[in-house]
């Protein structure tokens, strides 16, 4: 919106990091890496840099905060001070409490939270290095820290962004995409249901592309959700493999 | 807390096609707009829309433009969801809510582009008008959003701000006893809907948000998509997204038209 | 009524495991005549019924449960116990204050002082009020010596094996004493530490192993070779 000039696709149609419109970055996922916490994942995604850790089902405390038919989820989305280019004070910003609230909604449709009544579920996301997309990219690395302690769940929980630059839709946005572009969506779905849990928009579609977005961002998110699955199972099979070796 | 009745109620109705109020599921509330209710604000507008009532003040002043917009004004959104309003609300800093609310309108008003940002430079890289947007809660009956969406709308297309003019050593100069309009680019609207069951309806009132399973608010400019926001701590399918998306840009026209005709924009 | 899954298969939430009559067993939910798995864990399907046993997640007591807990607190009448559950767990003091003496003039810490380690069992527990424990009956109690180790709860049922194969297993290599809680703390005592180091080991190794098949052969394999060195 400051500055709609730049260019962004070049003319073979990739973009700034060579992608095509339609690809998203790659993605490293590992479940389980922080010991204290009931679980845990890290999420890469070109340079966006994310922990997730979770802890529950807990007690609350204040203990006025609960509620007799379903467990409370708690979210915190923060931002590392040198996460970003120019040192962001660790107090929480109004958006990062925006965003606290709207990964809470796209997590807790694909829990049962009315299986522990009186407890939290706490979420905590840490945002160590951010280069656009961390909503998304926090998403992924939640429901699987949420996974991976065992807590059940509907589905897995998939995001990824769309965006538009130069009059196109792409997926995945980076920060001088998210920058310079003309539109950041970000998207959040239940692949196994086809159910979407977190849609927000900034900036300026007709109809048919947000519908055009939508189908764009679910494709994506089912390629997320396979990487998400097997980033789950990668522990147990490795040890299977070891265990199958030796004998 | 909602009551099983009442929830069974609103259900069983809604079952029918028809809602508590007696309204159908896309019909808005009766809305009533006063423009101009502050006379010390530069632009104000008191919302209603059924018992739920909003409004929201445009203060102004000059200053320094953000370092990567040197030739922008600044637009501020704040909203306080006050004790007054509900039982439920407390005093102290804005919570989660009353943030998310500030922030989704914010993104409809930049994103519908309601101000030539431009226009409001007086001196690049060194003095700009800032534009501030506070929005006050004072009675909630449901969709909190809309009204003050709304009312922040209302309130700057009839802001009058005093007349910036530089001296002759490049000072700004404000001359209040003249008096001139915000430089208007369009009119946006935003319209919530509420999931509930499998039924969507159009701006729920208070028991309806209690039993809703999911919200998507929509802000349109020129019946294009600017801002969106999903809440609620259910899921929407695609089908039900695509749905709320065409619904709220029938609504968006309706509410356009209401909002030209209670601030009386376009006709002078 | 297809079946995608098989024994031994590791699942997540959301997988579907099958479609049609099949009955939805533990950590498995029926939607539109599916069956999906709602934890991380492996499939077992008996008699058209399809369960997750989960490999992660949180304890949940059940009345009859042996677990072992840390007395954390101390109220007028009553102990205060951590059993690693999200619900807090109360032992009442007349269990441990002898009868006939008034509760309320005790001294509660000459029974049972904050940092005590009890083996109890739960009595009650319908999650919408608190644990309550007993300490009377066999091998209940407070506890000395020996080493607490703590695993995730979902896999002692693992640890106890079919009839209780696996941990009498380790018992007999080791000859340590061993009290398994299904909050997912083990205590063993054993001749000497040594011996209780081994225990632990393989206690480990079925927490790391417990989603595969052929454990029982392996942990006596490990037992057998570490205690021949």
């Amino acid at each position: 919106m400051k500055d709609k000039e730049a260019t962004l696709i070049l003319p073979d149609g990739r973009r700034l990091d060579g992608r095509r419109p339609g690809e998203i970055r790659d993605i490293k996922i590992k479940v389980g890496i922080l010991e204290n916490a009931d679980g845990s994942a890290y999420v890469e995604q070109g340079n966006t840099k994310i922990y997730a850790a979770v802890y529950g089902p807990r007690e609350v405390h204040p203990r006025h905060l609960a509620l007799p038919n379903k467990a409370i989820i708690r979210c915190r989305y923060h931002m590392a001070p040198f996460s970003v280019e120019e040192r962001k004070s660790p107090a929480p910003s109004r958006r990062e409490i925006e965003l606290s609230k709207v990964i809470r909604e796209a997590l807790t449709p694909a829990i049962f939270v009315e299986q522990f009544p009186f407890t939290t579920i706490d979420v905590f996301v840490e945002v160590i290095n951010a280069d656009g997309s961390t909503r998304c990219a926090s998403i992924i690395a939640a429901s699987l820290a949420l996974a991976s302690a065992g807590i059940p769940m509907r589905d897995l929980v998939a995001a990824c962004s769309v965006g538009k630059i130069n009059g196109v839709l792409v997926l995945d946005v980076t920060d001088v995409e998210d920058k310079y572009g003309e539109v950041d969506m970000p998207f959040a779905m239940m692949p196994g249901k086809g159910e979407i849990t977190l849609f927000q928009l900034d900036g300026v579609l007709t109809l048919e592309e947000a519908e055009e977005a939508i189908k764009m961002a679910s494709k994506a998110c089912m390629e997320i959700y396979e990487k998400e699955k097997s980033a789950l199972k990668a522990k147990y099979i490795e040890a299977r493999k070891a265990v199958e070796e030796v004998v | 807390m909602i009551s099983k009745v009442r929830r069974s109620q609103i259900m069983d109705l809604l079952a029918m096609g028809s809602r508590v109020d007696g309204r159908g599921l896309e019909d808005l509330r009766t809305i009533e707009i006063r423009c101009g209710v502050v006379a010390n604000a530069d632009g104000s507008a008191e919302v209603r829309m059924g018992k739920t009532l909003a409004i929201a003040g445009v203060k102004t002043s000059i200053g320094t433009p953000f370092p990567d917009t040197p030739d922008m004004g600044i637009l501020i959104v704040n909203a306080e969801f006050l004790p007054i309003a509900s039982p439920t609300f407390e005093p102290g800093p804005p919570d989660e809510n009353a943030i998310e609310l500030a922030r989704v309108i914010d993104r409809g008003l930049r994103r519908s582009e309601i101000l030539d940002l431009q226009k409001l430079c007086i001196v690049p890289g060194k003095a700009v008008w800032e534009i501030w947007v506070d929005i006050h809660a004072l009675n909630h009956d449901g969709n909190l959003m809309d009204a003050s969406a709304l009312a922040s709308v209302a309130a700057l297309l009839t802001a009058r701000i005093p007349k910036a003019t530089l001296t002759e050593d490049k000072e700004v100069n404000l001359d209040k006893s003249v008096r001139e309009k915000l430089p208007i680019k369009g009119v946006p609207a935003t319209v919530t809907i509420a999931k509930i069951g499998d039924k969507l309806l159009v701006d729920p009132c208070l028991d309806e948000e209690e039993v809703a399973d999911a919200f998507l608010t929509a802000t349109f400019i020129n019946d294009k998509l600017c801002a969106i926001q999903k809440r609620g701590e259910k899921s929407l399918t695609v089908e039900e997204t695509l749905k709320c998306l065409r619904i709220a840009q029938k609504k968006a026209r309706e509410l356009v038209a209401i909002t030209m005709e209670g601030t009386g924009y376009g006709k002078d | 009524m297809p079946i995608y899954v098989k024994d031994w298969d590791i699942v997540v939430p959301g997988d579907l495991l099958a479609e049609g009559d099949y009955t939805a067993g533990p950590y498995v939910y029926k939607e539109d005549n599916k069956l999906y798995s709602t934890t991380i864990g492996i499939v077992e399907q008996r008699k058209g019924t399809i369960r997750v046993v989960p490999l992660q997640g949180p304890y949940i007591p059940k009345v009859g449960d042996i677990v072992i807990g840390v007395v954390v607190d101390i109220s007028p009448t009553a102990y205060v116990v951590d059993i690693n559950s999200s619900y807090k767990a109360i032992l009442q003091a007349s269990e441990v204050v002898p009868p006939k003496r008034n509760v309320l003039a005790e001294d509660l810490t000459k029974y049972l002082d904050v940092g005590d380690v009890i083996v109890c069992k739960v009595m009650r527990f319908d999650k919408y009020s608190d644990v309550l424990l007993t300490c009377k009956g066999k091998d209940l109690g407070k506890i000395e010596g020996g080493r607490l180790v703590k695993i995730t709860p979902a896999k002692i049922p693992r640890l106890i094996g079919r009839k209780g194969s696996m941990v009498n297993l380790i018992k007999k290599e080791t000859g340590c004493k061993m009290v398994i809680g299904q909050n997912g703390y083990i205590w063993i005592k054993g001749k000497d530490k040594k011996l209780e180091a081994l225990a632990e080991k393989a206690i480990r190794k079925v927490e790391r192993e417990a989603h595969m098949s052929g454990l029982t052969q392996r942990v006596q394999n490990m037992l057998q070779s570490e205690r021949g060195s």
